[in-house]
């Protein structure tokens, strides 16, 4: 399926403006999901569904938000850290995020900055072209 | 006890779909303050209606071995009051289910009529919140589930035997 980078982005646009009841508007590249648009873990969930549905693809939970499954797992978190171990697995997982900020202080509430609608529209565009 | 807002399944599709049956009656005493002198069932009341309807097609899916709990509810629209002596319909459809989570659609009817629609997430709790603790007992469908089977009962039976037929 050949879909424009706009394209996709519309779409992405349309699921979580449904999944999070926000505005269209409020919906950019840079926004971040938990932070700007409020979304929760079951959100995450919510929004996986709702992305195989509208592009009719099967998506790996972890494979779309890597770090969002790292929080669940017990020794991968340790008072709201990543522990060193959490981290080696995030740059595994997260190849092409810079994390460098991340690191210094791997507080959990902080890794909702490194889900962003662009993260988004770059794995459906791959996705697709796979 | 449990809380229970469904009387009886009338199909049972597993995976799929579910419909069950509200009889609505003035003996449920918070109608008469709900309102006086205008007895209405209370909207939240059918949200959970439509959730037990919904979680238990979820929970039958995997045998029951998980903790299903309402999440998220994606969509509530009401468009008519039900009122005493009112029959309703709950039909749940299955949209997704995954390890960690599913999500339902469903709508409410009365005498054909559409009263609601009413779209929900639930999450299988043990698969999702690693690191909490929860009592191992299945509070949800564990030994206190006796109600859920009766409920069951029969329409389960009934698509065997068709399965058998």
């Amino acid at each position: 399926m050949a879909m424009s980078r706009d394209d996709i982005f519309a779409q992405v646009q349309e699921v979580l403006v449904d999944a999070l009841a926000v505005d269209d508007d409020e919906v950019s590249l840079e926004s971040t999901l938990m932070g700007d648009l409020g979304a929760e873990s079951i959100d995450f969930l919510d929004i996986v569904f709702r992305l195989e549905k509208a592009f009719g693809i099967k998506i790996p939970r972890e494979e779309l938000f890597p770090a969002e499954s790292l929080m669940n797992e017990a020794d991968l978190v340790h008072n709201g850290k990543l522990t060193d171990k959490g981290l080696t697995m995030l740059r595994e997982k997260m190849p092409h995020t810079d994390l460098t900020n991340f690191e210094k202080d791997p507080d959990i509430n902080k890794m909702a900055d490194l889900f962003t609608v662009n993260a988004i529209v770059n794995y459906i565009e791959n996705k697709l072209n796979a | 006890m449990r809380w229970i807002w469904i009387d009886k399944f009338k199909e049972f599709e597993s995976g799929k779909r579910a419909v069950a049956i509200k009889n609505v009656t003035l003996a449920e005493e918070h109608l008469h303050d709900h309102f006086p002198g205008f007895p209405v069932m209370p909207e939240c009341l059918m949200i959970e209606a439509m959730a037990q309807t919904a979680g238990i097609l979820v929970g039958e899916a995997k045998k029951f071995q998980e903790k299903v709990i309402l999440a998220k509810i994606k969509k509530a629209v009401f468009l008519d009051f039900v009122k005493p002596g009112d029959s309703i319909e709950l039909e749940a459809n299955m949209d997704s289910i995954a390890p960690e989570a599913a999500s339902t659609s469903g709508k409410i009817t009365r005498e054909g009529k559409l009263v609601a629609e009413i779209d929900l997430m639930f999450s299988h709790i043990d698969q999702n919140l690693a690191g909490v603790e929860f009592p191992e007992d299945n509070f949800v469908f564990g030994s206190d589930t006796s109600v859920f089977e009766t409920l069951l009962r029969d329409v389960l039976s009934k698509s065997k035997n068709t399965e058998v037929n």
